[in-house]
């Protein structure tokens, strides 16, 4: 395989909390992303997983320093993007672009849905002149499933499903190489969310794009992913090809996850036993020693008090962090 | 069997700005006693609103019109006193987000304790044992403790369970659960929905459970009413809605949701998902045909035209489209 088109190594995003008041209150570390790593090819996808707080959009803004890692390496084609000053960054964020959850809050009411689209290309192409804009912009919108003619509308004469084309065509525009996916279809329905993901599967096929494809949902992570991430509280716990994580899940964490989705089928869902995990997520800003996930793992011992499991091939390029697999 | 709930051409429009929104049209449907029916439908479909309703809850630019009888007694104009006997003691609404439904500003105790005093006529001492053994059946540890905690310091998964609590504190005869796990976590959500069918499986009461989540229907309901623009287009027993449905949205909707089963995958292509084209229509204005006609990919010109009605097919299922006939 050649080179990855981007490389994480060993990513930390920690956020200091005060968590008792006044000046001098107590402030404690928030291990939103805790040593993370990947791998990601051209034209790849790779999907990531988890309960809300597990870090999963964080990563992802990391990635871009939207949020300013506070440890590890980013490397896109072999650079360091970590230490880049804002400018050369900046220009980096032409390859590497982001959608967001909630389509309409992340588009500008006051700005047409045109000048929305073509702010990137005003900032990464400034030689373009109005009639070379206009054009790049309608072919966009023409490519994501949007009229040319509603060029000049505003966001919210929109759907939910048109305003996440808007904001797919203001990615594509400045032809990126990875878009960051968070959450893109957890707001729309299931008939729009269908019309969506095959959008960005189509622009994956023509373009070549490679995806960071965010979600709490675990089946449209099995349709769009090539590989799957799941995270628990800022680490991996598992990292594997699509079918092998979905067919023979190794982690206790991604069984459970996996078995507590209900089924559309009310056969499969009836007889289906379920892995119940008992108790919530524990608090962020407390962790458990050794491995995160123990409190509520069925196969914990005091082992996983004790020391924290490393993600390991298990072969197969499934990876694993658990001392009992 | 008797119905609990019997909806009678169910007709709800809202005056907005922009003129009247029409949420819901000529809807009838029956909910029999210990039977559990899913309402399913996209956002805007008027799934929410038809209870909401039958709750007196309906916003203040909402007026319904048509029938909602309660074990036979008219719902719709009811005088608030008269309906405050019956919501919260006979029927009982489980909201979607625990937070706006619970007072931040009152324990626990307060909030639960308050329903049966008025409602029951207990006494402070009796309706805390009894809010406690509620609390302890819904599967809160140390319910003692915790029933005098405030709702913030619940975590989200509890505070639903505190809210399934809440609503079953009087027995009621009738539930509604408006999208009771849609803000859970998956792993929260596959404890809620095991506490819900247990519970089921201990109490008579009728459950209708409104959700855009096929997988929690086909878990948990006995019966399924799709909506499509606030109207039905096809009910029938839950294996009949996912085996056979007939209905084209019904169909596209069954066939848009991407299978974590993976079932016909596999291989390193990723097939398409067959999404229906188009959105679901503006109900600003009345609609003359079918309102699923500009997505249908069985269209014709009649669809444009003239309305379907709800036929009969057979086993209590039935569809509303020209194109789907009496088998």
């Amino acid at each position: 395989m050649s080179a990855p088109l981007l490389s994480v190594k060993e990513l930390h995003t920690h956020f200091s909390v005060r968590v008792s008041k006044g000046l001098f209150g107590e402030r404690r570390p928030l291990r939103a992303v805790d040593g993370v790593s990947f791998d990601l090819a051209a034209g790849e996808t790779l999907g990531v997983v988890g309960e809300s707080g597990c870090g999963k959009s964080t990563l992802g803004r990391s990635i871009l320093r939207l949020i300013e890692p506070t440890g590890g390496e980013v490397l896109w084609q072999g650079s360091d993007l970590m230490h880049v000053d804002r400018h050369t960054m900046r220009n980096h964020r032409r390859d590497i672009q982001i959608i967001f959850q909630d389509p309409l809050a992340s588009l500008d009411p006051r700005m047409t849905i045109g000048e929305i689209i073509a702010e990137p290309l005003k900032t990464f192409e400034r030689s373009l002149n109005k009639t070379q804009l206009r054009d790049r912009v309608r072919a966009m919108m023409d490519k994501v499933g949007l009229l040319p003619q509603m060029i000049n509308r505003y966001p919210h004469e929109f759907s939910g499903g048109q305003c996440q084309r808007i904001g797919i065509a203001r990615a594509m525009i400045v032809e990126p190489r990875l878009i960051v996916c968070d959450e893109p279809v957890s707001a729309l329905d299931v008939s729009i969310q269908a019309q969506i993901i095959n959008l960005l599967m189509d622009l994956q096929r023509d373009y070549g794009l490679a995806l960071i494809f965010i979600s709490h949902d675990l089946s449209v992570v099995r349709h769009i992913g090539h590989r799957i991430m799941v995270l628990y509280l800022g680490q991996a716990m598992e990292v594997a090809e699509r079918d092998a994580l979905f067919d023979r899940p190794l982690h206790p964490y991604t069984q459970a996850l996996i078995s507590a989705v209900p089924l559309p089928d009310p056969d499969k869902e009836r007889a289906k036993q379920r892995i119940m995990l008992s108790g919530d997520l524990p608090s962020p800003l407390d962790p458990p020693s050794g491995c995160v996930f123990r409190t509520r793992c069925p196969k914990a011992t005091d082992l996983c008090a004790q020391s924290r499991p490393s993600l390991d091939d298990r072969g197969g390029n499934q990876s694993v962090a658990c001392h009992y697999v | 069997m008797t119905a609990v709930l019997d909806i009678d051409d169910l007709n709800i429009r809202f005056s907005t700005p922009e003129g009247t929104v029409n949420a819901v049209n000529g809807l009838s449907l029956s909910v029999s006693a210990g039977e559990s029916v899913g309402i399913v439908g996209e956002s805007g479909s008027g799934k929410s609103q038809v209870f909401l309703s039958t709750m007196g809850l309906l916003a203040k630019n909402g007026r319904a019109k048509g029938s909602t009888r309660f074990h036979g007694e008219e719902l719709l104009g009811l005088k608030a006193d008269r309906l405050n006997a019956i919501r919260g003691v006979r029927m009982a609404m489980i909201f979607q987000d625990p937070m706006t439904s619970l007072n931040p500003y009152l324990r626990i105790s307060r909030q639960m304790t308050e329903v049966l005093m008025e409602h029951k006529g207990l006494s402070r001492a009796e309706a805390r044992s009894r809010s406690i053994r509620m609390l302890e059946r819904v599967g809160i540890p140390e319910a003692a403790k915790r029933v005098d905690m405030y709702p913030h310091e619940f975590s989200g998964g509890m505070r639903q369970r505190v809210m399934i609590a809440m609503a079953l504190l009087c027995e009621p005869d009738l539930i509604i659960a408006d999208e009771p796990t849609t803000a859970l976590d998956v792993t929260i959500q596959a404890q809620i929905l095991d506490l819900l069918s247990e519970l089921r499986g201990d109490t008579n009461s009728a459950v209708v459970l409104i959700t855009h989540d096929l997988g929690v229907v086909a878990g948990l309901c006995d019966r399924v009413v799709v909506m499509y623009a606030g109207r039905v287009v096809e009910t029938g027993l839950v294996r009949d809605i996912f085996y056979s449905p007939r209905h084209p949205y019904t169909v596209g909707l069954l066939e848009s949701i991407p299978r974590l089963e993976g079932d016909g995958e596999g291989g390193a292509e990723h097939p398409r998902l067959k999404a229906i084209d188009g959105q679901p229509p503006n109900l600003q204005s009345e609609i003359a045909g079918c309102a699923f006609a500009p997505r249908c990919p069985r269209v014709e010109e009649r669809c444009q035209q003239e309305r379907p009605d709800l036929i009969g097919l057979d086993n209590g299922h039935a569809c509303a489209c020209h194109k789907v006939g009496p088998t």
